[in-house]
């Protein structure tokens, strides 16, 4: 069966790359694209290492064919901040030491980022729902849930 | 995974002509929740996927006749959760929205997905249940209606011929004196699947219930309403007691097996418990 032109946005640029069918968004940017920022954990939406944002909406890369992403705005780890310009969720994630193997982290950083772009001043309850999708195995949530908590006290503040 | 081939409809016609075409060997794809993990462990072989994702019509939530609201088949599980004019006045169905899986899945998961794989336990069945809701579903005959209570004939089967398709839900407006809730029992609050799972809905009018909806899930092969326990709060003023009554009659209505994830017995005392709790939020929410 012939490969099949899939065109949309990833980190802010435009995208073109051939993909199979049956390949999930996933294997799209991680195996086509070198994107090996998003994690394949279970590959059944389960445990949020795929975790990207899909039109600004955190999802389960792992459970979107490629080809549903035509048209659509991706954003993966590798955009959500750069060196020297970090995400302060990324920053405070550091300086916390929240990673421990690091395998999570990707998925953790995004469904957080979501989280805040749409709650800007969560309670921990609400941060804690926010990542309740992403496992961490290392047991790492005490440090995740500082980092934050102090990230988004940053984000608010900066954006009153 | 293994291979298919991919069709990509723009519009209901063409979905309802590429299935048409493609035959029981294909398979549709909404959210891909429940239908990519079968593709991926092999449970799944379909020759064709249908992928419902480029149908304006299927993700639009529109008023519907008097007040109501129209829910396409492909709107996310997530956006059930958010959505105002959903909130506003079908709090159980959202409800029921922002129980499913984790964000990651909700920005996903269809309300078609959940009604179509049937399993008895979907979320989003009760709430639609106990709203009287209708799904509209096209195929090459064109479109019919079926209330929601007949669209569900067995554990994973529906109504639906293979090649027709589920457009959307109209939901009735309960009116202003109406109020609903939808409640779940499972082991963990997250990405876990309902043990049971209880909606109600109540009308009110001068301090009388006029209408009285309770719906169940995972306590029997399809998702059902306990009309015994619906007449008895019909047509009185809704008491404590009435609502102690009514969770004993819909006790009655279950018909639950034992399974890993619960005895039947505890599933009995779930379905009393939780629909003596959605009665009594269902019933200040008709109050306020």
């Amino acid at each position: 069966m012939a490969k099949q032109v899939l065109s949309f946005t990833v980190n802010d640029e435009p995208a073109e790359v051939l993909v199979q069918p049956w390949d999930t968004l996933l294997e799209a940017l991680r195996e086509r694209m070198g994107l090996t920022g998003p994690k394949e954990g279970c590959g059944t939406g389960d445990c949020g290492a795929c975790t990207v944002h899909f039109d600004g909406k955190p999802i389960a890369s792992c459970l979107l064919l490629a080809m549903q992403a035509r048209g659509h705005t991706v954003r993966t780890i590798e955009g959500l901040g750069k060196p020297g310009a970090l995400h302060p969720l990324q920053d405070a994630f550091i300086r916390h030491g929240v990673p421990q193997c690091g395998f999570c982290i990707p998925g953790v950083l995004m469904a957080a980022a979501a989280l805040l772009t749409e709650n800007p001043r969560p309670s921990e309850e609400e941060i804690r729902y926010g990542i309740a999708g992403n496992l961490c195995r290392c047991t790492g949530y005490t440090k995740m849930l500082a980092a934050i908590t102090e990230a988004a006290g940053a984000t608010a503040g900066r954006r009153s | 995974m293994r291979r298919f081939e991919l069709v990509l409809p723009g519009s209901v016609d063409d979905c309802v002509k590429a299935l048409a075409q493609a035959g029981p060997e294909s398979k549709l794809l909404a959210g891909g929740t429940d239908l990519l993990p079968q593709l991926k462990n092999g449970l799944l072989k379909p020759a064709r996927v249908i992928d419902l994702s480029g149908v304006p019509r299927l993700r639009a939530i529109e008023p519907g006749n008097g007040q109501g609201l129209r829910v396409g088949s492909a709107v996310t599980a997530r956006t059930l959760e958010l959505d105002r004019a959903v909130r506003a006045k079908y709090l159980s169905l959202a409800e029921s929205g922002a129980l499913v899986g984790s964000v990651q899945v909700r920005n996903l998961a269809t309300l078609g997905g959940n009604l179509c794989n049937a399993a008895p336990s979907a979320d989003m069945a009760p709430p639609l249940l106990a709203l009287d809701a209708e799904a509209v579903v096209t195929g090459p005959k064109g479109e019919r209606r079926v209330p929601i209570a007949a669209f569900f004939t067995g554990v994973r089967k529906t109504v639906l011929a293979p090649d027709e398709l589920l457009v959307e839900l109209v939901l009735p407006n309960p009116g202003a004196r109406s109020g609903g809730s939808y409640l779940r029992h499972t082991p963990r609050r997250e990405l876990d699947i309902a043990v049971v799972g209880v909606a109600s809905q109540l009308t009110l009018a001068n301090g009388v219930c006029t209408k009285a909806r309770i719906a169940l899930a995972a306590v029997a092969p399809i998702p059902l309403r306990a009309t015994a326990a619906e007449q008895a709060l019909e047509g009185q003023a809704v008491t404590p007691d009435r609502i102690k009554r009514a969770a004993d009659l819909a006790v009655e209505a279950a018909r639950p097996i034992s399974d890993q994830r619960g005895s039947a017995d505890f599933r009995r005392h779930l379905v009393r418990v939780l629909t003596r709790r959605t009665l009594t939020t269902a019933l200040a929410r008709a109050s306020a």
